[in-house]
C-alpha cells in the first residue's frame, strides 16, 4: 500500500468515524476527463448485427453468422463468448430492435463488489477487468443489475467475459468497435453530457416518435449507455424496477459502521470484563479465575 | 545447550509422529461411509480443477453461486458462530459454568473455519490470485468481500490463538503455555469483535444483489438478521455437537460427558432469548416492508414456512424446553433451528436468489459429494485433536512428556 492510498483510507476511516458523508467526493477528485458512453436509439436499428460482428473481430470472439435469422427467434443474453446481442420484441408499435452489452454504470455494482480491484471504472468511463488481479469469485455476477458478467465455467483458468466499451481503442482515440460499424447511426459515441443533450433534442423535436424517458440517465445512478425508445422500456427487456440508488450505497451503511465496532467493541468488551471480573472480586467467589487450577489447566497444578 | 534443544524438539518431534497414528478401530460406521465419499470427492476436484467449474457444477450466469458458497461457507460460517458466543460468556462476562465446552467449541469454531470457510477456494475459479486481497497490490477498500475475507483470516488466527494451550498443554510446553495462555483475553476480544462483523458482513454481501433476491428476504437489515441468527445458530450447533459427541466419543469422555445438562438448559435458554429477538427483527422488517400480497404465493408460503415452522416454533420450544427441564425437546429445538439456518442461508444465497430465472439452480451431486467430503475431513481432524489433545476437561489422552526445562 503506497502513502497516498493509506492517507486515503485514512482519511476515509476517520470521516467514518465522524460520521461525515463525503465519500462521494473521492470518486471524482481524480477525474480530470468526462465519463464517456453510448446514445441507442432503438427507433434507428435495424437489427443487421454489424455491431455484434464488430465487437467480436475486435476482441478476438467468434464471429456470429448474422444470416442466420433463428438467433433472433428467442430473447437472448450476452454471454461469455459475445460480449454484445441484439434482440427483437414485437411490440405495439411493430419490431423493436435492442443492442445489450454492459451498460457502464457511473457507479457499479461490480465494482464495489470486487475486492481486488479487478473490475474497475477507469478514469474516461469504460469498467473494465483485470485479469491478473481477478480471483475470480464471481461476486461481480451476483452484483450487477443488468447480469452482464459472465464467467467462463468451462475453462481452468476462468475468464470474467464482458464488454469494456474498448478501452484499448478509447486509448487510441478510436470509438468503440460497435459504434464505428453501425451503418444506421443508431449508436452514437460521446461523453454523457452530450449525448443527453442529444437524447433529449430528439425528443423534444418528435415528442411523439419517442416515450419521454431516456433509460440510463438515472436507472441504478446513471449509466454510461444511454437508450431512446419508441415503447415503453418494460416491452423491450429493459428492468425499469432497478430503482435511482447507485450500486455501492447500498453496503456504504455498513461499511461505515465497521470501524465503528471495529475499535468501539473491544473497548466495551474489555469493560464489560472489567466489571465481571469486580463483580467476582466483591462476590468474594473466585472460583474459576485464571490462576486457579482447573480440570483443564493440568499444567497450571504443577 | 545447542544438544540440549536438539534433543528436546527431537524428543518433541518423536512424540507428534507417535500421536499421528490412528487409534482405535477402524471398520467404524463412520470412517466405512467417509472414506469412500473423501475418495470420490478428490476425484472431482481433479476435474474441477482441470477443466473448470461447469464440468461438476451446476453453477451458470444466472447462478453464479451455488451450494459451495450457499451452503458450505455461507452456512457453515453461521454454525460456528458458537466459538464467539461462548467466548464471550466465559472470558468476558467470567461465566465459569460454561468454561468446560469452551475448548471443544472454539476447536469446532476454527475448524468450520478452517474447512468450510476453507472450501471458498474450490469455488474461486483463480484461487492463486487469492492472496491479492492481502497482499496490498490491489486493495478492494469499498468491497464488503474484501472485509470479510480479511476478517476471515483474522479471527482464524485469533482462535488459533484460544485454542492453543490445548496445543501447548498436549505437546507439553510449558513456557510457550504460559504465554498463549496469556493472549487469550486479548484474542477473545478481538474475535468477537471480527464475529461481529464478519457475520453481518456475509449477509451485507448480499445487499448488492437488490435487483436479485425475493422482496421477502431482501431487506436492508439483513446483516443484522444475519448477526443475530448466528447467534442462535451457534448455540444450537453446540447443543447437537454435542448431544453426537456424547454418543461417540463415549470411551474417551466417559462418564464425565454427563453432569452437563445444566449447562445445556442454560444455552437453551440464551438460544430462545436470540431467536425471539431475530423473530421480532423479521416480523418488524416485514412490517415495515409491508409484503403482505406476496405472503399467499408459493414464495410467501415458503416463507411461512422459514420464519414459522424453523424460527417460532423452535424458539417456544426451547424456552418450554428450558423451564421444563426436557433435553428431549432442546434437542428437537436444535435440529430445527439447525434446518431454519439452513433454509434462511440458502433462501437469500440461492434459492430465493434470481427467482424469477426461468430454470433454477439445483446443486449437481457433485456439488453434495464435495460438500460431504469437506465435513468428513473436519470430523476427522475433529476427532483426532479431541482424542489426542486435552479438549474435554477430564479426559485420559496421555500428555506429552514434560521436555520444557523449567
Amino acid at each position: 500500500m503506497d502513502r497516498r492510498n493509506f492517507l486515503k483510507t485514512a482519511g476515509v476511516a476517520c470521516a467514518a468515524a465522524t460520521g461525515a458523508r463525503s465519500a462521494r467526493a473521492q470518486e471524482h477528485d481524480t477525474d480530470p476527463e468526462e465519463f464517456v458512453g453510448v446514445l441507442v436509439d432503438t427507433t434507428r436499428c435495424i437489427g443487421c448485427r454489424s455491431c455484434e460482428i464488430g465487437c467480436a473481430l475486435a476482441h478476438n470472439l467468434p464471429v456470429p453468422d448474422v444470416q442466420d435469422d433463428g438467433a433472433l427467434e428467442a430473447v437472448r443474453t450476452t454471454s461469455e463468448t459475445s460480449w454484445t446481442v441484439v434482440n427483437r420484441f414485437e411490440t405495439d408499435s411493430g419490431e423493436v430492435f435492442v443492442k445489450k452489452q454492459c451498460m457502464h454504470c457511473w457507479q457499479p455494482a461490480c465494482t464495489a463488489a470486487c475486492l481486488t480491484n479487478a473490475m474497475a471504472k477507469t478514469a474516461r468511463g469504460p469498467v473494465t477487468w483485470d485479469g491478473d488481479k481477478c480471483m475470480g469469485c464471481r461476486f461481480c455476477m451476483v452484483s450487477c443489475p443488468f447480469d452482464i458478467p459472465k464467467f467462463e465455467y468451462d475453462e481452468w483458468n476462468p475468464r470474467i467475459q464482458k464488454c469494456n466499451l474498448c478501452n484499448e481503442r478509447l486509448e487510441r482515440g478510436e470509438k468503440p468497435a460497435c459504434v464505428a460499424s453501425c451503418p444506421t447511426d443508431a449508436l452514437m459515441f460521446g461523453t454523457k453530457r452530450e449525448l443527453m443533450e442529444i437524447a433529449r433534442t430528439r425528443i423534444y423535436a418528435h415528442p411523439e416518435r419517442y416515450v419521454h424517458q431516456i433509460y440510463g440517465e438515472f436507472e441504478a445512478g446513471g449509466t454510461g449507455w444511454l437508450y431512446l425508445s419508441a415503447v415503453p422500456f418494460e416491452q423491450i427487456g429493459f428492468r425499469t424496477d432497478l430503482g435511482v440508488t447507485p450500486y455501492p450505497e447500498y453496503t456504504r451503511d455498513f461499511l461505515y459502521a465497521v470501524p465503528v465496532v471495529f475499535f468501539g467493541m473491544p473497548a466495551l468488551l474489555y469493560g464489560l470484563n472489567l466489571l465481571a471480573a469486580r463483580t467476582e472480586a466483591v462476590r468474594g467467589a473466585p472460583n474459576g479465575a485464571e490462576h486457579v487450577p482447573s480440570p483443564e489447566n493440568p499444567s497450571t497444578s504443577e | 545447550m545447542a544438544e540440549a534443544s536438539t534433543g528436546v524438539s527431537g524428543g518433541r518431534l518423536r512424540f507428534i509422529l507417535s500421536e499421528m497414528k490412528p487409534r482405535g478401530r477402524w471398520l467404524t460406521p463412520f470412517n466405512v461411509i467417509s472414506i469412500p465419499v473423501i475418495i470420490v470427492g478428490l476425484v472431482i476436484l481433479w476435474f474441477r480443477f482441470t477443466q473448470g467449474l461447469g464440468s461438476v457444477t451446476n453453477l451458470s450466469q444466472a447462478f453464479p453461486w451455488g451450494f459451495w458458497i450457499g451452503f458450505d461457507v455461507v452456512t457453515g460460517v453461521a454454525f460456528a458462530g458458537g466459538a464467539y458466543v461462548i467466548t464471550f460468556v466465559v472470558y468476558v462476562m467470567k461465566e465459569e459454568k460454561y468454561r468446560p465446552i469452551v475448548r471443544v467449541t472454539v476447536l469446532n469454531g476454527f475448524l468450520a473455519y478452517l474447512f468450510y470457510a476453507g472450501a471458498l477456494v474450490l469455488d474461486l475459479g483463480r484461487p492463486w490470485h487469492i492472496v491479492n486481497p492481502i497482499i496490498g497490490n490491489s486493495f478492494g477498500y469499498n468491497s464488503v468481500l474484501f472485509l470479510v475475507a480479511w476478517h476471515f483470516l483474522l479471527y482464524m488466527i485469533a482462535e488459533a490463538i484460544e485454542f492453543s494451550p490445548a496445543v501447548a498443554e498436549w505437546l507439553g510446553a510449558r513456557k510457550a503455555r504460559r504465554l498463549l495462555h496469556a493472549m487469550t483475553l486479548a484474542a477473545v476480544i478481538f474475535g468477537i469483535t471480527l464475529s461481529m462483523l464478519h457475520q453481518s458482513g456475509l449477509g451485507a454481501l448480499f445487499l448488492l444483489a437488490k435487483a436479485k433476491i425475493h422482496p421477502l428476504w431482501y431487506t436492508e437489515f439483513i446483516p443484522i438478521l444475519f448477526f443475530v441468527s448466528s447467534i442462535f445458530a451457534g448455540l444450537s450447533m453446540i447443543i447437537f455437537e454435542g448431544t453426537i459427541s456424547e454418543k461417540v466419543l463415549k470411551e474417551y469422555l466417559g462418564d464425565k460427558a454427563g453432569g452437563h445438562d445444566n449447562l445445556v438448559f442454560g444455552l437453551a435458554k440464551g438460544a430462545a432469548i436470540a431467536m425471539f429477538v431475530y423473530y421480532f427483527f423479521k416480523l418488524l422488517v416485514f412490517l415495515h416492508e409491508g409484503h403482505w400480497s406476496e405472503l399467499d404465493t408459493p414464495w410467501g408460503w415458503w416463507f411461512l414456512v422459514e420464519v414459522l415452522g424453523l424460527v417460532l416454533l423452535p424458539c417456544i420450544l426451547y424456552a418450554f424446553g428450558a423451564r421444563h427441564r426436557s433435553l428431549g425437546i432442546i434437542k428437537v429445538a436444535a435440529v430445527l433451528t439447525l434446518i431454519g439456518i439452513v433454509v434462511n442461508r440458502l433462501n437469500i444465497s440461492v434459492i430465493a436468489f434470481n427467482w424469477q430465472a426461468p430454470v433454477h439452480y439445483i446443486p449437481s451431486w457433485q456439488e453434495i459429494v464435495v460438500t460431504l467430503m469437506i465435513i468428513f475431513l473436519e470430523i476427522w481432524v475433529f476427532r483426532w485433536v479431541v482424542t489426542r489433545m486435552p479438549v474435554y476437561p477430564g479426559t485420559n489422552n496421555r500428555p506429552a512428556p514434560a521436555i520444557d526445562s523449567d
